[in-house]
């Protein structure tokens, strides 16, 4: 199950899903409010926290009926799967993360790489992208099924979300902290992690390969925050190496 | 860009003798047009490293170009919310579809100071498709963004109004309904509201309360019209069929004196009516004996028993506000253990499906055979799911109330 980070949606793994699509049940989707999810079923309430995306996780386990599961999280999903791993162990055999982090926010004594006043920063440049996002948003926001091209002409075909749900999570992403969660995971973990990631520096890597008991940690020669567009072959790679270890089950 | 036409000494559109001094003027050397053309250009490698970057970008900034060159990212140059916002949106976005538009981002200048721009990239493939640069004009909106902070606050402005107003409007509605229906010796009840809009207060109301001598008064109506003076008129009705139930609980003494009272309240320019149903339930034996009386207001369903589906019928009933004498019609029946009663506004009946066609009384009868052995809260709440199933294709509010007679005492 391959699991999109903020800002995006299920077509950032479109590079390296295929190298598994043989072997393995690929499972995508978009989490409610992102891409083409259904922005009717998202609630503030229920996306409070991580919590509410960590169930969106496990009732698509449940739906698809789902064991074994090998949770592929980009991003903030790196936590969301800690957290769906913690309420349901038995459906997850391993999680690979993308470029975790467990809080953004520096506190005494841990690096996290931002201040507060640079995640409200970051809310500002959504707001002032709020235009742009609504463009790309028109058809969905103006509730204009009849003209379904409309959507299709726009820009930005991928990464779709509505403003205010998008600032929403980024809220919820940002502000959150995971460190607590991590020494409970009980599953192989794999953290890929690139060797310049401003979202994600190094430090951060390491520190939740520190946390979590028997995790593995491969750092990637690759710059930024999404690996498996800049660099599939070898994302692609270290998460095979990584299932290779793991007892024969798949999904 | 000048229009060479403008740039005539002399005469109008060009015409064949002016055609050197035209092609002088473009004749422009590539370099100079890229260096100094009034955007900024940059070109970066897929990292982010800067390879290119022009004149009037780098005056911007107040870098050389030395400075960034080899020697800085793209990324260098934002804001750090900025960089979050790019890496984790516009930089996967522009590596899934080779190009990004309007993107709005902050530079930050040598010495610190902020320019709002708004870029668009394009992915620069080789021959074989793979990309190999991504190249990015700048453009200066320090006026536009400026102008959209000035649309933001308006928008937040009027969303902060928006929620006052539907707080205000959902706070009034709760003042025209009971918070909970009380418990009722031998009955089970059920109501519910169904907002079509919290931008508008509707005008149906209910309510259920004890009068003296173990007997219950219910009643349920429709103002004609919605919002602040429709809310009045509700409020108004409300209170005065609980006062007059006390005063005389007789269906038709009630009815009458609401009709003297909103008649009164009313003025020509701005007549308000409703129509309305009021009940009185007698202990009778293992049942109850039901007097209605009501003017103007579709008929009740009684589920039987026996499985047949009655309306109780109250034809003549008049509109409660508009005529001075108006008849009040009346019906009574008695209701025995398992059977109920179901009270509506029309905006159930009115109510239309995804063919646009409305429920409608007969149909509703047709529904209300599924009550039968049904208690009051199961028939509510189906009605209910279906009401929220309509979504927008209900447009008026919909108040429900029934009554069912429990089996065992």
């Amino acid at each position: 199950m391959f699991a999109h980070g903020f800002g995006c949606d299920q077509n950032m793994w479109r590079l390296v899903t295929p190298a598994f699509a043989e072997d393995y049940r690929i499972v995508l989707f978009d989490y409610v409010g992102a891409g083409r999810s259904d922005l009717d079923a998202w609630r503030p309430e229920r996306y409070a926290t991580l919590g509410g995306y960590a169930d969106d996780v496990l009732e698509i386990c449940d739906e698809l009926d789902l064991r074994d599961v090998v949770f592929v999280g980009h991003s903030v999903s790196a936590m969301i799967g800690v957290l769906a791993a913690a309420r349901e162990p038995s459906r997850f055999a391993a999680l690979a993360m993308v470029g975790p982090s467990p809080r953004y926010i520096d506190d005494d004594g841990y690096t996290g790489g931002f201040s507060a006043a640079d995640i409200d920063e970051l809310l500002d440049s959504l707001d002032s992208n709020y235009l742009g996002w609504s463009a790309a948003m028109a058809p969905a926001i103006m509730g204009n099924p009849d003209r379904p091209a409309l959507g299709e002409e726009l820009t930005n075909s991928f990464c779709r979300t509505d403003p205010a749900i998008a600032r929403h999570f980024a809220h919820v992403t940002f502000t959150g902290d995971n460190r607590s969660d991590l020494a409970g995971v009980t599953v192989p973990t794999l953290i890929m992690q690139c060797r310049e990631d401003l979202i994600a520096p190094l430090a951060v890597g390491e520190y939740v390969h520190r946390a979590i008991p028997g995790s593995e940690m491969v750092v990637l020669e690759a710059t930024g925050h999404c690996p498996h567009l800049s660099a599939p072959e070898q994302t692609a790679k270290a998460l095979r190496a990584f299932l290779e270890t793991l007892p024969a089950s798949r999904a | 860009m000048m229009s060479p036409a403008h740039d005539e000494s002399v005469g109008g559109p060009a015409e064949d003798d002016n055609r050197p001094s035209f092609s002088a003027l473009l004749e422009d050397d590539a370099a100079d047009l890229y260096d100094n053309a009034p955007c900024g250009y940059l070109s970066t490698l897929l990292d982010g490293e800067i390879a290119k970057i022009n004149a009037t970008l780098l005056d911007w900034l107040g870098y050389a170009r030395e400075d960034l060159v080899g020697r800085k990212r793209f990324t260098d140059l934002l804001t750090v919310g900025g960089r979050l916002y790019h890496e984790t949106h516009f930089a996967p976005l522009l590596r899934m579809q080779g190009q990004a538009r309007e993107i709005a981002l902050e530079l930050v200048a040598a010495d610190g100071r902020r320019l709002p721009v708004l870029i668009n990239s394009t992915v620069k493939t080789g021959a074989d498709g793979a990309p190999l640069l991504i190249r990015s004009t700048v453009f200066d909106a320090r006026q536009r963004r400026a102008y959209e902070r000035e649309l933001l606050r308006a928008r937040e402005a009027a969303e902060q109004e928006r929620a006052r107003w539907q707080r205000l409007s959902e706070t009034l509605q709760r003042t025209l309904l009971p918070p909970i229906l009380p418990a009722v010796p031998g009955l089970e009840v059920a109501a519910h509201y169904h907002a079509a809009s919290y931008e508008h207060i509707g005008g149906d109301f209910y309510d259920l309360f004890p009068l003296a001598g173990n007997r219950w008064a219910f009643f349920l109506g429709d103002v004609c019209g919605k919002g602040p003076e429709a809310a009045v008129v509700t409020s108004l009705t409300r209170y005065t069929l609980r006062a007059a139930a006390v005063y005389d609980p007789d269906p038709v003494a009630v009815l009458s004196n609401l009709n003297s009272v909103v008649l009164q309240q009313g003025h020509a320019a701005d007549a308000r009516y409703c129509t309305v149903v009021f009940g009185l339930l007698v202990p009778d034996g293992d049942g109850f004996t039901l007097t209605v009386a009501s003017g103007g207001h579709p008929p009740a369903l009684v589920a039987r028993a026996d499985g047949r589906v009655e309306m109780l019928n109250t034809p003549g009933g008049q509109l409660i506000g508009i005529l001075p004498d108006a008849t009040i019609a009346v019906a009574s029946t008695r209701l025995a253990p398992g059977e109920s009663v179901l009270l509506y506004t029309d905006g159930l009946t009115e109510a239309r499906d995804f063919d646009g066609a409305q429920l409608g009384d007969e149909h509703l009868a047709q529904l209300a055979e599924g009550f039968v052995g049904r208690g009051a809260a199961e028939i509510v709440s189906s009605l209910a799911t279906m009401l929220d199933g309509l979504g927008d294709r209900l447009t008026d509010d919909t108040a429900l109330l029934a009554l069912t007679v429990r089996a065992e005492s």
